[in-house]
Order: C-alpha cells, then sequence, then structure tokens
C-alpha cells in the first residue's frame, strides 16, 4: 500500500511541475482541479453527471456481459454454431467503437437506447471471445465424473461448471468495465446531454482544462473504486480454492 | 461363477470396439467380450497395458455410447467410478466433494472418512492434498454413495508399494462391509489376486476373454501357495494367448 502512495504523491509531484512549466491554460495545478471539483459537487452537477454516466456503464456493461457470455458459451461447446458465428465476431471485434456510435445513432436515433446498445455493441465480442476460451477449457474428466455420479443439473452448473468459468468471467469483467466506460463518454459526447462525456465535450468547446479534469478525475476516482472494493474482492473470493502462491 | 440365487448386476456384451486413428485407419480394441456380475462380486479385469481395460471400463460406466453390443445395468442401478486421476473438484472442500456426488452426512460417512483416515482433511480443498490422499478421497467419494456397481481403474498406479497396499486393506475392507459388486481394472497380477474374487483375464489389443478365473479362497485367508499358483497359472495363460496371437 506504501509504495502506491508514495507513487501517486509522485504523480502529484509531477502533474505541479507540469502545471508550472505549461501554465494553467494548458494544464491547471492540482490545487485549481480540486477546487472546480468541490463547485461542481456543491452545485450538486459533479453527482448529476457521473450518476448519469454511470447507469449507461452500469447498463451497457450488464447487457454485454449477459449476452456475450451466453453466445461465448455456445460458440465454445458447439463446433457448427462456432464456424458460423466466427467471421462476423471477427468482423465485429475490428469494427471502430466510433462507427458503430455513429450507426447507432443514425440508425435508432439520438436515444438512451442507442447509446446503452452501441456501448453494449463494443463490449460483446470481447466477452464472447473471453467466455468461449472459457467453454473450451473445460474439463472433460470432471464432466465424466459428474456424469458417472448422477450430479443433478443444477449442481452441475453451480459447483462443475461455475467455478470453472469464473476466472474468464473475472477477466471479461475487468477488460469490460474499463472498456465500457471509456466508450460510454465517447458516447455521451457525441448523443448525450448528460454524463461526464458530456461535460467534457463543453469544457473542450470552452478550452476549459480545469473543468475537463475536474469531470475526469472523479470518474476515474470512481470506477477505480469499484475495481479495488467490488471486483478484486469477489475475484479473491472465488479463488479461494487456489493454492497460495509464496 | 455364477452363485445360484444372486441377482445379475451387470451383462456386458460387446461385439467390437473400434477408434479411429488420426491417420484414418481404424483400430479395433474390442471384440466378441461377453460376461455378467452377480450382486456382491468382485471381479478384476486383468490384462496387459494398453489392451483397452479402461475403455471398457468407460462402456461399462456410460461414458462411451459408440460400440457394437450391449451392456445392461439393472435400470435402478446406481454407479460409482474411481478414474486413474482422483477427479475431485478443486474448488471444493473434501467434505463437500463427498456429499456433491451424493453422500448423505452422517455416522455411515463419518466411519468411511475415518476408514481411509480422512478425518482431519474434510475441510481442506484438494489442492492441499498429496496425490495419495487425493486417491483416497476419490475412493471414499465413491463409497460414500452407496453404489450397486462400483468401477475402479487402475485406482492405485503410480502410488508408492506400501501406500498401494494399505489402500487396498482399507478397499477391501469397505468392499466386504457393503458387498458390493466392483469390478476392478488393473494390470497387476498380484493387485487383482489379493483384491478379486473372480478374475477375468483379457488378452492384448483386440481385448478378448483368455480366462475366467475363481479365486476359491476367501480372498483373506488365501494362502500363499494359492496365490503362486493363480500367479503361475495366469501368466501361463497370457503368454500362451500371446505367442498365439503372433
Amino acid at each position: 500500500m506504501l509504495p502506491r502512495l508514495a507513487s501517486l504523491l509522485f504523480l502529484l509531484v509531477l502533474w505541479q511541475l507540469g502545471s508550472t512549466l505549461a501554465g494553467p491554460h494548458l494544464l491547471p495545478a492540482p490545487v485549481a482541479v480540486l477546487a472546480t471539483i468541490s463547485s461542481e459537487a456543491r452545485s450538486g452537477a459533479l453527482f448529476v453527471n457521473l450518476a448519469a454516466t454511470l447507469m449507461r456503464v452500469i447498463a451497457a456493461f450488464t447487457l454485454a456481459m449477459a449476452l456475450g457470455t451466453a453466445l461465448g458459451l455456445v460458440m465454445g461447446r458447439n463446433k457448427t454454431v462456432d464456424r458460423l458465428c466466427d467471421p462476423w465476431l471477427i468482423v465485429l471485434l475490428n469494427l471502430p467503437a466510433l462507427v458503430i456510435i455513429v450507426l447507432a445513432y443514425i440508425w435508432v436515433g439520438l436515444t438512451e437506447a442507442a447509446a446503452i446498445g452501441a456501448v453494449a455493441l463494443n463490449k460483446l465480442p470481447n466477452t464472447i471471445a473471453t467466455m468461449r476460451e472459457g467453454a473450451r477449457a473445460l474439463d472433460a474428466q470432471l464432466e465424466e465424473m459428474a456424469q458417472v455420479f448422477a450430479m443433478p443439473f443444477w449442481t452441475r452448473i453451480r459447483h462443475v461448471l461455475l467455478p470453472q468459468l469464473a476466472p474468464f468471467f473475472a477477466a471479461a469483467t475487468r477488460s469490460g468495465l474499463s472498456l465500457v466506460w471509456k466508450i460510454v463518454l465517447v458516447v455521451e459526447l457525441l448523443g448525450r446531454s448528460n454524463g461526464v462525456g458530456f461535460e467534457i465535450g463543453i469544457a473542450f468547446q470552452l478550452f476549459n482544462v480545469t473543468l475537463l479534469l475536474a469531470y475526469a478525475l472523479p470518474f476515474v476516482g470512481l470506477m477505480l473504486a469499484i475495481e479495488t472494493f467490488l471486483v478484486q474482492p469477489v475475484e479473491r473470493h472465488v479463488s479461494r480454492w487456489r493454492p497460495q502462491r509464496a | 461363477m455364477f452363485p445360484a440365487g444372486a441377482r445379475k448386476e451387470l451383462d456386458v456384451s460387446i461385439t467390437r470396439k473400434a477408434f479411429r486413428s488420426a491417420t484414418g485407419e481404424t483400430r479395433v480394441i474390442l471384440r466378441d467380450l461377453a460376461f455378467t456380475l452377480a450382486e456382491g462380486e468382485v471381479c478384476a479385469l486383468l490384462g496387459p497395458s494398453g489392451c483397452g481395460k479402461t475403455s471398457l471400463l468407460r462402456i461399462i460406466a456410460g461414458l462411451d455410447k459408440d460400440f457394437e453390443g450391449n451392456v445392461i445395468l439393472p435400470p435402478w442401478a446406481k454407479l460409482a467410478m474411481v478414474f486413474q486421476e482422483p477427479r475431485l473438484l478443486p474448488w471444493r472442500t473434501v467434505a463437500q466433494n463427498l456429499t456433491l456426488a451424493g453422500a448423505t452426512n452422517g455416522p455411515e460417512l463419518a466411519a468411511i472418512v475415518a476408514a481411509l483416515g480422512l478425518t482431519e482433511h474434510l475441510d481442506h480443498f484438494p489442492g492441499e492434498l498429496s496425490l495419495g490422499l487425493a486417491r483416497r478421497v476419490a475412493i471414499a467419494r465413491a463409497f460414500a454413495i452407496k453404489p450397486d456397481l462400483l468401477l475402479l481403474d487402475e485406482p492405485f498406479v503410480s502410488l508408492d508399494a506400501a501406500l498401494a497396499m494399505r489402500l487396498r486393506e482399507e478397499l477391501l475392507g469397505l468392499v466386504e462391509a457393503r458387498k458390493v459388486t466392483t469390478l476392478i481394472v488393473t494390470h497387476d497380477v498380484e493387485e487383482a489376486i489379493s483384491l478379486a474374487d473372480r478374475i477375468i483375464l483379457l488378452s492384448s489389443r483386440p481385448a478378448q476373454v483368455i480366462a475366467d478365473l475363481s479365486v476359491t479362497d476367501p480372498r483373506r485367508a488365501l494362502s500363499l501357495a494359492e496365490a503362486s499358483r493363480l500367479k503361475t497359472e495366469i501368466i501361463a495363460l497370457t503368454s500362451k494367448a500371446a505367442s498365439r496371437g503372433a
């Protein structure tokens, strides 16, 4: 913990130095950003926008994980489906996020559904690819054991299948969260009237770097907190059976 | 061979089982192989390594349906199997591995666990156990569900001799206490003699029955002379079959 704090402190020092060198217009000092954060917080705008963005992140993330897990598992287990869907997956994996977002806005309109759908579609192929690997890595020996001992369906799902998929799900979650929130900001910039991305768009038009950082940093902090206090503890809990590394 | 009045527990009649190798040629591994087991019988399938014993056991266990012939079990028959590998769920404790396979908690389970020296390991994860201990958990699991038919696939292979002998004794004690129909696959003549009251001798590939021997003396009281006579007989039969095949 201490090296991490020291490292962050060093980053602050660098920031302050950079601010002095580049001038407050290009890079405002940490104290100035903090002041803007607190004024935005007092007006309530900060929380409204953070909440709007967070809701979009949660909705798109949940959608992409649910759909991607289901599709990935089917593709990993069924060769015919895999062969049929694999080219689509490669196309989707290589389609730029911006193309999907703009197309979604043109075809569906500047709506919340289009925004969330576009973000989910961007995350979807990544989830599918990861969960497909998980399905392919399933241990056939354990499956046979469960079959011989005639384990009930739900016992197999809960105690044989899910624990094997958990590491892949965790990997998809981690890469998913960071990917989704970055794309949500772009979606907001292009076609929403609230959220962190929208505020950053305004800051860009006003050339206001202080405002930009005042919205970006709290959201990075929020995502870090979710990763540290939610994702990591859950991951530790499901992998507690693994022999501890010395 | 078939005790009068005893119920038939297993009826195996396989006309042909073949594998297709990667190069496309077909290898017949089982041909015209038939035998029945009576309730409570402990039978060893003895044959050279790689003769198809494991394939036969997998067919009986219902794990391989790609063969010509029939395997008839009573519809109510509860199966248990000890594989060559322990095949435990690494993310569940020893106790959970036992109950998830279908064992009910109670004095009977505690007795089996105690007989196999696992009482102090109930809360451990399989990754914390040695191979010998993990094997014992697999044996405990097979016994704890009170099977009608117990299948054992070289359960003591690659264990040191002293431990293998101790486990054989524990297995014998459990088999005798429960009168469970047992089929043990092994390539070890002495193991077959010391465990089974009937030995089915298999030729090398394609596996066919060379001889069906009964071990007349009760297993525990088997005299040294009788054991060595059996061993000589088995070796003579095996080499005769091998020279015929060559």
